[in-house]
């Protein structure tokens, strides 16, 4: 299982903080980003037009990177920390 | 080279921090200090035009911290600096409050400086941390400033 993160007005869009994806050993954020656009056309959209920063295991990723059974993928809008 | 850190130098909290304090114990670091530089960021009230009531800071728990102590690993060996702590709060920040510190020691100003302003800046464009502003018209995840 691949667990998916969302942050900020991510959670909005999609109704959720995080899900579970079972997409066998390996897979793609193309892949993860069809899964998502089953519920949420809109979000699915933003990965695949690379509107929003991706990390796995806490480090942010290139949209071809491999992504395995159990890692922690994490759906980011642009930061807006600081003052 | 890395420097070993202490958990209390990177912090991400919701309680207010004091400046003084957070001065003095960093003072404390090294008796080579001769110059401190501190960059406090907080709750203004006019953003874009718009009159802000409160502010929400949301934080991606684990990477945001792993990526300040990057950020002040980085600082420390980039500007030669003695050493940086990094304090930023989440939750629900009233106008005039504090929001963020940065606190540069060094054995001269020069390198204090630069990398208060680097770090601020580095803050800004790569540790998860989004803030969320309520204004008039309601609340607004806010885009990145420069």
């Amino acid at each position: 299982m691949i667990t998916i993160k969302y942050f900020a007005n991510l959670k909005s869009i999609v109704g959720r903080e995080e899900e579970k994806l079972d997409l066998g050993p390996e897979t793609t954020l193309l892949k993860i980003s069809e899964a998502i656009s089953q519920h949420s056309p809109n979000m699915g959209e933003l990965i695949r037009e690379k509107k929003v920063m991706v990390s796995v295991n806490m480090e942010v990723i290139p949209p071809d990177a491999v992504i395995r059974d159990g890692d922690e993928v994490a759906l980011l809008p642009p930061f807006s920390g600081g003052l | 080279m890395t420097t070993a850190t202490a958990e209390w130098k990177i912090r991400i909290q919701k309680e207010d921090f004091n400046v003084n304090d957070e001065i003095e114990a960093m003072k404390k670091v090294s008796r080579n200090i001769g110059g401190v530089t501190t960059f406090l960021g907080t709750g203004r009230e006019i953003s874009k035009g718009e009159t802000i009531s409160k502010l929400n800071f949301e934080h991606y728990p684990e990477m945001a911290e792993k990526k300040l102590e990057e950020l002040r690993q980085k600082a420390i060996k980039d500007f030669g600096i003695i050493d940086m702590s990094i304090i930023h709060r989440i939750g629900e920040i009233d106008i005039g409050e504090n929001i963020v510190l940065i606190i540069a020691v060094s054995e001269h100003r020069g390198e204090t400086f630069k990398a208060c302003e680097w770090a601020i800046a580095e803050l800004k464009r790569t540790v998860p941390i989004w803030k969320r502003e309520t204004t008039g018209s309601g609340e607004v995840w806010v885009s990145p400033t420069p």
